[in-house]
C-alpha cells in the first residue's frame, strides 16, 4: 500500500519536474534578439560575430545599461582592483594615462593615449618615461586634472599594507627611495628619484631598470588620477571621484551601483568613449543562472565577470539555433596548462619529459574544462592565440586525432632509460573539478605507455604557497605535473610570460605561479626584451621566448580558455575587444 | 514565570560565547595546529601578485601574527567597547558592539548585518506564515479525509516539496513566473515594507511560495500524522460523546493536541531561517544573512562568518526560548507553576 502510493507520488513529482522544465525551457528563447534597431544586425549577425565585428551598431545616445556580477566587486578602486573585467569597467568612470581601444577583436590590443596626449616619451634606455597630459580633463566635482594627481594615485597604490590585492609593477620598477612605505605612512618623503612633475601637465618616470613596455603600465587603473584631499584610503573603493564618462550614484557595498552621467567630463578631450547610455546599474552578488536567465530574457544587459554562462544554460544556448545566434564564443587571454618538474626525477631528464608531451591526450585536456565552447580551443604554445607575439607552432604533434602520438612517446622513454614508463605524482586544486578531472585525464593517458600517475590534491589557498609552488615541497613528495593556469594583466609578452617563465620569481619560500621554468637562457631573453624599443621586434622576442620554453619540454599547453558569452537584447554596439576577451564596455549602448 | 526568562537570557550569553569560540577555533586555531602559519593565512587575503613583504603586512594588519587568544580577546573586546580601524589615510572607529571588520570589504561587520537583518526577517515572517498556514490546513484536512483522493494528492504534492530543493524549484519559478509569465518580481528584488508594503510583498511573493513550498509540505505532513493520532485519543471521544460541535473537537481539542511537535519545529526552523535562509538568499539573490554568510564562507571572510554565526545563534536561542513559552498556552500540561 505505501509503496503503491509513494511510487504514485514519486510518479506525479516527476511529471511536474519535467512540466516544469519544459516550461522553463520554452521560457527564454523567443525572438531573434528582440531587435528594434533599424540599424540592428544581430539577427543577421551570427555565431561568435561580436568576436570580431561590431553587432547591432549605434551612435544613439540614451538608455540604461543593466549589468550584475555573481559575486562582489573585488573593489572599485582603480589604485587596488585586479580583475580583467575590473579594469575593462574602469575606463567608464576613470581615464589613466593610456588605455586600450575600443574596438572589436584584435584592434581592441591596441594602446591609444587617453589621459595623456601621446604615447611615453623613452629616454634612458627606456628607463625614464614621460608622458604629458591633456589639458581641460576634470574631476567630477569640477577640479581640473594635474600631473600630481596621476603621481599621487600611482605613489598611493604603493602601500601595500592599505591596498595588498593590486598588481605590484610600481612597487618593482620605480626607483622610489629606501623605506618608502606610500603617502599615508611616508607622507613627507620626497618621491621625485621615482615621479617628477615638472609642470601640471608632466609627469616623468624613472625606473630602476628599463621596461620598453612601459605604455602598458600606463593602462592600468592605478594611473588614473585621484584627489589626494579626497582620498580616504581603503574606503576610497566606495567614494571614487571620477574623471570618465560617468561617476557614481547609489553606491551600496556588496549590493549595487549605479553610474550616471559625469557633467564635468568632456568629450572634447576625449576622442575614445561613446558615452552612450545615460546610466549604467550594477547589482553585485547575484545567482549566477539567475544572471544567464535574466540576460536571455531581455532583462539584464551583462554579465560583468565574463566567465560564460553557466552549464545549465550553455546547453539551452548551444541547442537553440536563435540563441546560439546570439552568442559569442571568444578566445580569453588565459592559458590552461601543466607544470612538467625537471626537478622531480626522472623528469630531469628532458626526454622523460618529451614523452609525457607526446603521450598526453590533449583532447580528454579539453573535454575537462568544459569542450570546445566552454573549455577553449587545443594549445600547443604557451602564448594564447590573442597575445601579441603569438607564433603558431607544434613542437609535440599529437597525431591528426589529437589523443597522443604514443610511437613517439615510447620512443622518448627508451632514449630516457625508462622504456617501461616511471611512476611520479601530478598535483592539482582540489576545490576545481575541472583540475581534477584533467589529472585523471593525464593518468589515464599517460597510463598507455606505462607512466603511472598518482593523483595528489591539495587546497587552492595554500597551492602555491605550501604546496605545488614550494620547491622542496615538490622535490620531497615528487610532484612531477602540476595543474596550473595563467591569464595575462594586459595582452602583451611580458604580461604574459613573466610571472610563468622568469625563474628569478621562483622563491625558494614558495608562492610563485613558474612551478617549472627555470632556462637561464630564457631569463635573458626577458631581459633583452625590456630594452627592445620597437613593438613588432619585440613581439617577436616574446614568440621566441615562447618557443624556446616549449624546447625544454617543462610546460604541457592544454587549452586557450575560451567562454560562452550571450549578447544582450537591448545593447548596442556589442562587440569583444582581445585587450580583455570579453565584451567592451566602453563601447556598449543600449536601446532603452 | 519572570525568573525562568531571565534565566534562559542568561544562558543564551554563555552559549552565545562559546559559539563564538568554537567559530574562533575553527577558522584560527585549527589551521594553526595543521601547520598554517600567519602569513599563509594572510595569503588568502592578497593579490595574486603579493609579495612576501605585503603578505606579512596583511598579517599584521589583520592581527594575525597575535596569538589566537589575544586575538580572540581584541575580538571580544570590540565587542563591548568598539574598536578602531587604519584604513590607510586615517583611522575608523567602530563602536560597541563591533563585531569586527570584513577583510574583503573593509567595511564593519555589525552595520552590514543590520542592513541585512529586515530581508531575511521579511523574507522569513512571509514565508513562515504561508507554511505554517497551508500546511498545518492541509495536514489537517488530509488528517480527517484520510485515504480520499486530497489526501492522497496533498500529501503527493507534499512529497514533491520535500523532495525538490530550492535552488532547483527557485530558480525554474523565476523563469516561468517572472521571466516568462512576468507576473512576480524578477531576482534580486527587495523592496523595505517601511517604503511601500504592497511592493514589499510584490517582491518577495516568490521567494516566499518556494521557501513556504518545501516548509508546508513538511508540515503538512506532520499535522496529518498528528492529527491522526489525536483524533484516537480518548478525550476525543469523550468531547464528541459531551455532544460538542465537530469543528469545536477538531480545532481546540484534536489540533491543540497535534499542535507541540509543529510548534517545537516551528520555532527550530524559523530560528535557523532567521539566521540566514542561505539559499533561497543565494537563488533569488536577495541580499539577507544567509548571503552575506555565504559570501563569507567563499572568500574565506572571518568577521562575516563570526557575525552571521552569532546571529543565528541568538535567533535560534530566542526562538526556542518563545516556543518553550507557548508550550504552556496551547498545552496546559507543561505549563509552568
Amino acid at each position: 500500500m505505501n509503496h503503491s502510493r509513494s511510487v504514485r507520488a514519486r510518479g506525479l513529482a516527476a511529471v511536474g519536474v519535467s512540466a516544469a522544465l519544459l516550461l522553463a525551457a520554452c521560457g527564454g528563447g523567443g525572438g531573434s534578439g528582440g531587435n528594434e534597431n533599424p540599424g540592428a544586425q544581430s539577427s543577421q549577425a551570427g555565431f561568435n560575430a561580436g568576436s570580431t565585428s561590431v553587432v547591432n551598431p549605434s551612435d544613439k545616445k540614451g538608455g540604461t545599461l543593466k549589468f550584475a556580477n555573481e559575486g562582489d566587486w573585488d573593489t572599485l578602486d582603480p589604485g587596488e582592483t585586479y580583475y580583467a573585467y575590473s579594469w575593462n569597467f574602469a575606463r567608464l568612470y576613470g581615464r589613466s594615462l593610456m588605455m586600450f581601444k575600443s574596438a572589436p577583436g584584435k584592434e581592441g590590443n591596441q594602446l591609444v593615449p587617453d589621459l595623456a596626449e601621446a604615447p611615453g616619451q623613452a629616454s634612458d634606455n627606456a628607463k625614464t618615461w614621460t608622458y604629458k597630459l591633456r589639458k581641460g580633463v576634470k574631476f567630477d566635482d569640477g577640479t581640473e586634472v594635474t600631473s600630481a594627481d596621476v603621481k599621487y594615485a600611482v605613489l598611493r597604490s604603493t602601500d601595500k599594507q592599505t591596498f595588498p590585492n593590486g598588481p605590484a609593477y610600481w612597487d618593482a620598477l620605480l626607483n622610489l627611495p629606501s623605506g618608502y612605505k606610500g603617502p599615508y605612512k611616508s607622507p613627507n618623503m620626497n618621491t621625485d628619484s621615482a615621479i617628477e612633475t615638472p609642470d601640471e601637465s608632466t609627469i616623468v618616470f624613472h625606473l630602476k631598470q628599463p621596461f620598453a613596455a612601459f605604455d602598458y603600465l600606463g593602462q592600468q587603473p592605478d594611473t588614473m588620477p585621484v584627489p589626494k584631499d579626497k582620498d580616504t584610503g581603503a574606503k576610497y573603493r566606495n567614494s571614487i571621484v571620477s574623471t570618465g564618462p560617468y561617476k557614481f550614484a547609489d553606491l551600496q557595498p556588496g549590493k549595487s551601483f549605479n553610474l550616471v552621467r559625469n557633467d564635468q567630463w568632456d568629450p572634447a578631450t576625449d576622442p575614445n568613449r561613446k558615452a552612450l547610455p545615460d546610466r549604467i546599474e550594477v547589482s553585485l552578488n547575484v545567482n549566477a543562472d539567475d544572471i544567464d536567465n535574466r540576460i536571455i530574457s531581455g532583462d539584464l544587459d551583462v554579465a560583468v565577470t565574463a566567465l560564460g554562462v553557466q552549464p545549465a544554460a550553455q546547453s539551452r544556448v548551444l541547442q537553440d539555433p536563435t540563441l546560439k545566434e546570439n552568442a559569442d564564443n571568444p578566445l580569453g587571454v588565459r592559458l590552461w596548462y601543466t607544470s612538467i618538474n625537471p626537478t622531480v626525477p626522472p623528469l630531469n631528464n628532458i626526454e622523460c619529459r618529451k614523452a609525457v608531451e607526446y603521450a598526453m591526450d590533449r583532447t580528454s585536456y579539453q573535454t575537462a574544462y568544459g569542450g570546445q565552447f566552454a573549455g577553449g580551443d587545443l594549445a600547443t604554445t604557451i602564448l594564447p592565440p590573442s597575445v601579441p607575439g603569438y607564433q603558431a607552432y607544434d613542437l609535440y604533434p599529437d597525431g591528426q586525432d589529437h589523443k597522443g602520438d604514443l610511437d613517439a612517446a615510447k620512443k622518448s622513454l627508451e632514449a630516457c632509460g625508462q622504456p617501461n614508463g616511471f611512476q611520479t605524482n601530478i598535483a592539482y586544486r582540489s576545490e576545481r573539478p575541472k583540475e581534477k578531472a584533467t589529472a585523471e585525464a593525464f593518468q589515464q593517458a599517460l597510463a598507455r605507455v606505462g607512466i603511472q600517475l598518482t593523483l595528489k590534491p591539495y587546497p587552492q589557498g595554500d597551492y602555491f604557497a605550501q604546496y605545488a609552488g614550494l620547491p622542496p615541497y615538490v622535490v620531497k613528495n615528487k610532484l612531477g605535473l602540476a595543474l596550473n593556469g595563467w591569464a595575462a594583466d594586459w595582452p602583451d609578452g611580458f604580461g604574459f610570460l613573466s610571472q610563468i617563465v622568469d625563474s628569478r620569481v621562483i622563491r625558494p619560500a614558495g608562492g610563485s605561479s613558474n612551478m617549472s621554468v627555470r632556462i637561464p637562457e630564457v631569463d635573458q631573453m626577458l631581459d633583452k626584451a625590456l630594452t627592445e624599443l620597437d613593438t613588432d621586434k619585440r613581439n617577436q622576442d616574446w614568440g621566441a621566448i615562447d618557443k624556446r620554453v616549449m624546447e625544454e619540454a617543462v610546460i604541457y599547453p592544454g587549452v586557450y580558455s575560451k567562454s560562452l558569452l550571450v549578447r544582450s537584447k537591448n545593447a548596442t554596439n556589442i562587440f569583444v575587444t582581445d585587450a580583455y576577451g570579453e565584451y567592451d564596455y566602453l563601447g556598449l549602448g543600449a536601446q532603452k | 514565570m519572570f525568573a525562568y526568562i531571565v534565566r534562559r537570557l542568561l544562558w543564551s550569553v554563555v552559549l552565545l560565547s562559546v559559539l563564538s569560540v568554537v567559530v574562533f577555533s575553527i577558522f584560527y586555531l585549527i589551521p594553526l595546529v595543521g601547520g598554517a602559519t600567519p602569513e599563509t593565512l594572510a595569503g588568502r587575503y592578497v593579490g595574486r601578485a603579493a609579495t612576501p613583504e605585503t603578505v606579512h603586512l596583511t598579517a599584521e594588519r589583520l592581527g594575525l601574527l597575535d596569538p589566537v587568544p589575544v586575538q580572540y580577546w581584541h575580538w571580544l573586546k570590540g565587542v563591548f567597547v568598539g574598536a578602531e580601524y587604519d584604513y590607510g589615510s586615517g583611522v575608523e572607529h567602530c563602536p560597541a558592539p563591533c563585531l569586527g571588520y570584513s577583510f574583503i570589504t573593509k567595511q564593519p561587520v555589525w552595520p552590514e548585518l543590520l542592513d541585512r537583518a529586515p530581508v531575511t526577517i521579511s523574507l522569513v515572517v512571509g514565508a513562515s506564515l504561508i507554511w505554517l498556514i497551508a500546511g498545518v490546513s492541509v495536514g489537517v484536512i488530509s488528517a480527517l479525509r484520510r485515504g480520499t483522493v486530497f489526501d492522497r494528492g496533498a500529501m503527493g504534492v507534499a512529497l514533491a516539496g520535500v523532495s525538490l530543493p530550492i535552488f532547483f524549484t527557485g530558480l525554474i519559478a523565476l523563469a516561468f513566473f517572472s521571466y516568462r509569465l512576468r507576473i512576480t518580481a524578477p531576482g534580486g528584488t527587495f523592496v523595505p515594507f517601511s517604503e511601500s508594503p504592497g511592493r514589499w510583498a510584490y517582491s518577495l511573493l516568490l521567494p516566499w511560495i518556494t521557501l513556504a513550498f518545501l516548509f508546508a509540505a513538511q508540515y503538512a505532513r506532520l499535522t496529518r500524522a498528528g492529527m491522526l493520532e489525536t483524533m484516537t485519543e480518548d478525550y476525543i471521544r469523550t468531547a464528541r460523546a459531551k455532544g460538542l460541535p465537530e469543528r469545536t473537537v477538531i480545532l481546540r481539542h484534536g489540533l491543540r493536541g497535534a499542535l507541540t511537535p509543529v510548534l517545537t519545529i516551528f520555532g527550530l526552523d524559523v530560528g535557523l531561517l532567521l539566521g540566514g535562509a542561505v539559499i533561497t538568499e543565494k537563488t533569488f539573490s536577495l541580499n539577507g544573512l544567509g548571503k552575506y554568510a555565504y559570501d563569507g564562507i567563499v572568500s574565506n571572510d572571518l568577521p562575516k562568518i563570526l557575525g552571521v554565526t552569532l546571529v543565528a545563534g541568538f535567533f535560534v536561542i530566542i526562538a526556542n526560548l518563545v516556543v518553550d513559552l507557548l508550550y504552556g498556552v496551547i498545552d496546559p500540561r507543561v505549563r509552568l507553576e
